[in-house]
């Protein structure tokens, strides 16, 4: 296989300022990290470690296997929102006694560990991983249950701000069933409170371990059973760990404290001698040749910019190995065969706008990569199929639709990095998160939106003078001016990396030089399913 | 001609006389016992025979067994080493009459001094200085006639103290030996152990090859020895020697020998013969240039000496220390164990018969090498040889190792200030106190070798170690040495250096290389390059031992056989049985109301109330013990 080389060059300005500037934007990064990280307040912090608790981030730091990588999803969750960066959860893929599981965890610093609008995608994500990845799932609970605040006084604002609905809620307690009857073991530690509704975090899961003098699961407190029924109760007598391990049997382990809990979730992992449905590394998972730390200075925060997708593939592929395919058509799509940490993969780049042909080559290379059962990597760059005349009636339509059946019906999984432009259809064709995508991670660099903000503030004044002019009205240029900055700003600021992240439309924001480990990551989580190809594919236009 | 040399010995000793055996040409046969069959010793010799047991009473006590063994591998002599038959007349003679060639002095020899109190009699008439009691002098040494190693010695202060002494003396030199002979002897405090030894060939020559000083003692046992002693000066050596040859001659004395005085400033006394190469030989070899079995082999063969009194020089001193499988906290006792790491250090003659992974057992003796320096003055050779010591890698085991190297370092030892009772009068420290910043590094090496073998085990070994894309504490692992807990956190960071946190303080540490037994390391700028194991929570980095504490503890419970617990917490609403009432299975014992209900605790079993630990209105907590059962 050929070794990629380089034109990276250290010395030029291009590279000095695009580094310097990737440097700034992971300062940014690392201090919100830095501050999911820390969960609440200090004194929130304060309080719960002095009642001789663990962190979230304590327990999880114990529960996996020393020295083995942990990665994290959603870290950025509620970031620029009313909650906390990090949404009150933690979720991620770790080794625990040898085998790849999903953690969720609540952080009871934040709201008490509340069900919250960040927190709660945060379960869903993670079940979902569990589900598509056939991975071991275990919960680490603590939570004061749902965030049932009143969001300020005005009775109709409070109203008409939410879409939320109860009705809508749910989910996570079936989805949690549904592991466990498709054979994937769900494991739950009770560190604290786990009550009403959260009662059936632990009633759903296979395995229940529950921590003395501080587990409590129950539907109703003593409040509750005082009013509906007047029986007069205690917290222990209604939910507490040792009633439920040796009365109600809700508790299959009873643990002495949090550190016994966290040592019997191991064993009983370690007791499942879970097996990968999908194939172990193949290749030698040698490291690439060239340098992950020009991965710094390749991308412009100016995305106009031109960024060769084959420096960033020699980066991420075992030995800077890369195969391609179809070199010499449709090539603003880099198209090939590598491994990466021994996977072998797929990948498709890109180096510039997708054209009838580089869309054509796409479906053909999905297909083929279905044919071997070869997982396909993504990186994306790009800001969109081709518009214009010469391109509509070439088929532009047909061949993009083309390519988004092939990827949609594609059975193998998808892993996408967002380096830079991620705009309109070209997020979906390139393995955008609607698609079934099993993970996406982006780069600081990373805009994601319909389209681009000029564009967008553009079209949008072009429609508003089509209107005035229609109305017979004299178009106000201060304030037309106004308007079109104003969107411009808002798009540009919702389609930054940390912005999404923070909604949780994807798996976080990573460090570029991380990408080839974030990738070899999420491949061996997904081969802990079957990998198998698409059989059949949707009607081809 | 030799051809074909039996030792029957083990360990070191059989080593050390293969060593000589294979360098002149002699083809050698090993024995051995059971748990020596994997032993370097077994390994090494051309041909090795099973003894087919495990103590040594079966095995190389066992002279009937290592004749056949002799037969067996078609030997044509005997090398019997020193300790199991070495000193066995009978041993001897049935040897040569074997037809095979007994290495060592003559049974007529051997018998004659066995005997300490015949022994003892014999120098005295040769004029030889002798320890004798005069009638009511105290201290005295109760010792055996037929002993040696230290049983059934005694020192007595108090007249009336000597009868009790006398017969425990008897009962131990009767169980040791086969006979309760004993005797007294004037017990010289502050005295010297020298000893001189001697060669004497079949064709009349004897020599003797200077003294050698082994004033460190433990429990009667040496430890330390040199050569020359620093107390004996040429004419004194003089003096020494004519004694010893005197003493030989007055016995036909062939072969390698050991006359053991008691110095007591210029005045010396005749201890024993030891009729045997001495375990301490090494130190005279260094001094004199000369092999002290290989002189012993041709001697056998009827070759006679060739060199004469005159031809013997000392040059330079030469210091042995004997390490130990044995605890110098507690008493010197000997312990068991594995030698997960024996790596000896360069600059000294080690005389081992180990390696790593040896295990020392309880059926022989716990020595584990004999590490001797060789310098042009004694000092020096004293410091080598604490450096040696210090700088091999022996990991595993107690040892009496820190021991050594504080003795060899005191200056009262350096000043030559060597006298029998040195250990307890000078008290060198018996375990090195390690300081905490050292003990710091090693936490630190242990936790980066720990990272390091974990991840080669890992399927995510190719991954950068604890790698994380958002923020969780740093690996935390705690070591105990003594009162003294180290906290090491780390964290790798992209260049692959690790931060580092002990305590307060904030390190950088990098590892170099790392192999299974060995990391090369730079902790806080230091550069280590140390042997390190362990053995579940122990770990040993260089010297240094270290206990893991573990991430997860174990909680521990009362748990007593027939005993009955409470089911849950709660309070104790009535006992049913007090202790020594019979109860059939099923009865019920103690009523526990908890949770708003009543737990009934019934006995599994008939049988009997113990004990009972629980009285009504007693509030307790699940797993407390109520009431325990005997059938």
């Amino acid at each position: 296989m050929t070794v990629l080389g380089t034109a990276v060059d250290r010395a030029s300005e291009a590279y000095i300022k695009n580094r310097e500037d990737m440097l700034g934007q992971l300062e940014k990064l690392d201090e919100q990290l830095q501050l999911a990280g820390q969960g609440g307040t200090d004194k929130a912090v304060g309080r719960h470690k002095a009642a001789g608790k663990l962190t979230v981030r304590e327990r999880v730091a114990v529960l996996i296997d020393p020295d083995t990588p942990f990665l994290e999803i959603g870290a950025l969750a509620g970031f620029y929102t009313d909650y906390p960066v990090g949404g009150g959860a933690l979720v991620g893929i770790g080794s625990i006694n040898g085998t790849e599981c999903v953690i969720f965890g609540h952080d009871p610093t934040v709201l008490g560990g509340a069900l919250t609008q960040t927190s709660i995608p945060k379960i869903d994500r993670a079940l979902q991983i569990a589900k598509q990845n056939r991975m071991p799932y275990v919960q680490l609970i603590e939570s004061a249950g749902g965030d049932l605040r009143p969001r300020g006084s005005d009775i109709e604002e409070i109203l008409k701000s939410s879409t939320f609905h109860f009705a809508g809620s749910g989910g996570f307690f079936y989805e949690t069933t549904v592991l466990s009857g498709l054979g994937i073991p769900t494991i739950a530690i009770v560190f604290g409170s786990s009550t009403a509704g959260g009662a059936y975090m632990p009633g759903l899961s296979d395995y229940t371990i529950l921590v003395k003098d501080q587990a409590k699961v129950f539907l109703g407190g003593p409040p509750l059973v005082k009013v509906a029924t007047g029986e007069e109760s205690t917290d222990e007598e209604l939910g507490g760990a040792e009633m439920h391990a040796a009365v109600s049997g809700l508790a299959d382990y009873l643990a002495e404290d949090e550190l016994d809990a966290i040592r019997q979730a191991r064993d009983i992992v370690g007791h499942l001698h879970w097996r990968k449905s999908g194939p172990g590394p193949t290749g030698p998972a040698d490291p690439p040749v060239l340098e992950a730390e020009d991965l710094l200075g390749l991308i412009s925060q100016d995305l106009r910019q031109p960024l060769d997708v084959r420096e960033v593939i020699g980066r991420v592929t075992d030995g800077s190995r890369f195969e391609e395919f179809k070199a010499r058509y449709g090539t603003t799509l880099i198209c090939g065969w590598a491994e990466v940490h021994g996977y072998p993969v797929g990948i498709l780049g890109n180096n510039g706008p997708l054209f009838p042909e580089s869309s054509q080559k796409a479906s053909q290379f999905i297909q083929l990569c279905n044919k071997t059962s070869t997982p396909l990597v993504f990186l994306q760059n790009i800001t969109g199929y081709m518009v214009g005349r010469d391109y509509e009636q070439a088929g532009m339509v047909k061949w993009g639709s083309q390519m988004i059946n092939a990827l949609s019906n594609s059975a193998v999984p998808h892993v996408t990095i967002i380096l830079g432009s991620s705009y309109g259809a070209g997020n979906y064709g390139m393995g955008g998160r609607g698609f079934g995508t099993r993970f996406v991670f982006l780069w600081p660099t990373a805009k994601v939106a319909v389209m681009g903000p000029q564009q967008i503030a553009g079209v949008m004044s072009i429609v508003r003078r089509a209107q005035a002019a229609r109305r017979g009205e004299q178009v106000d240029e201060a304030l037309e001016k106004v308007i079109t900055d104003t969107v411009a700003e808002v798009q540009e600021r919702q389609s930054l990396a940390m912005y999404a992240s923070g909604r949780g439309v994807d798996d976080g924001v990573i460090d570029p030089r991380d990408t080839r480990t974030v990738v070899g990551l999420c491949l061996s989580a997904c081969h802990s399913a079957e990998v198998r190809g698409a059989e059949s594919f949707g009607a081809f236009r | 001609m030799i051809r074909r040399l039996l030792v029957a010995n083990r360990g070191e000793i059989a080593r050390r006389i293969m060593r000589t055996a294979h360098a002149m040409g002699i083809d050698t046969i090993a024995v051995y016992a059971d748990g020596d069959v994997m032993a370097p010793f077994a390994r090494e010799a051309s041909v090795a025979v099973a003894l087919n047991g495990h103590t040594a009473a079966e095995t190389y006590l066992d002279a009937d067994k290592v004749l056949a063994a002799a037969k067996r591998a078609g030997a044509d002599a005997v090398h019997p080493g020193y300790g199991f038959l070495s000193e066995n007349a009978r041993f001897a003679q049935a040897v040569i009459d074997a037809g095979l060639i007994w290495v060592g002095p003559s049974p007529e020899a051997i018998a004659a001094m066995g005997d300490k109190l015949e022994a003892k009699k014999l120098m005295a008439a040769a004029g030889v200085p002798t320890l004798d009691a005069p009638e009511g002098h105290f201290p005295v040494l109760v010792k055996a006639a037929m002993g040696g190693g230290g049983k059934g010695m005694r020192v007595v202060t108090r007249p009336e103290d000597l009868d009790e002494a006398l017969a425990a003396a008897r009962r131990e030199a009767l169980a040791a030996f086969g006979d309760d002979t004993v005797f007294l002897e004037r017990y010289l405090t502050g005295a010297r152990h020298v000893e001189v030894q001697i060669l004497g060939d079949a064709h009349g020559n004897l020599v003797h090859l200077g003294e050698r000083e082994c004033s460190i003692q433990r429990r009667h046992q040496k430890v330390i020895e040199e050569a020359p002693s620093p107390a004996v000066d040429e004419r004194l050596r003089e003096r020494l020697g004519d004694a010893a040859l005197a003493a030989a001659r007055a016995i036909g004395y062939t072969n390698a020998g050991t006359v053991e005085f008691l110095l007591d400033g210029r005045e010396f006394y005749f201890l024993e013969v030891n009729t045997r190469l001495q375990v301490e030989h090494p130190v005279t070899e260094l001094v004199t240039g000369l092999d002290l079995v290989r002189e012993q082999v041709l001697i056998a063969q009827g070759e006679a000496l060739t060199f004469t009194q005159a031809d013997v020089t000392l040059t330079g001193h030469a210091v042995e220390a004997r390490l130990y499988a044995e605890d110098p906290a507690n008493d010197f006792l000997p312990v068991t164990g594995t030698v997960l790491t024996w790596v000896p250090a360069p600059g000294a003659r080690f005389d081992s018969g180990i390696e790593s992974g040896s295990v020392i057992g309880v059926e022989f003796d716990p020595m584990l090498a004999k590490v001797v320096t060789h310098a042009p003055t004694r000092r020096e050779a004293a410091l080598a040889l604490a450096l040696a010591l210090e700088r091999t890698a022996l990991q595993g085991t107690t040892t009496n190792r820190d021991f050594l190297v504080a003795t060899l370092r005191h200056e009262a030892f350096l000043a030559g200030d060597t006298t029998t009772d040195f250990i307890d009068r000078v008290a060198p420290a018996r375990i090195k106190e390690v300081y905490v910043r050292q003990l710091e590094h090693c936490a630190v090496l242990a936790a980066l070798a720990a990272q390091a073998w974990r991840r080669s085990a890992s399927s995510f070994g190719g991954f950068p170690p604890g790698w994380r894309n958002g923020v969780l504490p740093p690996e935390t692992f705690s070591y105990r040495s003594g009162e003294i807990t180290v906290e090491v956190a780390y964290r790798a960071r992209r260049d692959g250096v690790f931060d580092v946190a002990v305590g307060e303080k904030a390190w950088e540490a990098s590892v170099l290389a790392v192999s299974g037994g060995e990391i090369e390391a730079q902790v806080d700028g230091v550069r280590h390059r140390v042997a390190i194991r362990n053995d579940g929570d122990r770990w040993w980095v260089g010297e240094v031992e270290l206990h893991l504490v573990p991430r997860f503890p174990v909680k521990e419970r009362e748990v007593v056989e027939g005993g009955l617990v409470a089911p849950l917490p709660g309070g104790v609403l009535a006992v049913a049985v007090a202790v020594g009432d019979p109860v059939t299975a099923g009865q019920l014992l103690v009523v526990v109301e908890a949770m708003k209900m009543e737990h009934r605790i019934t006995a599994p079993s008939d049988g009997t109330v113990a004990e009972v630990r629980a009285a009504v209105g007693d509030q307790v907590a699940a797993g407390d013990l109520l009431v325990v059962l005997h059938d």
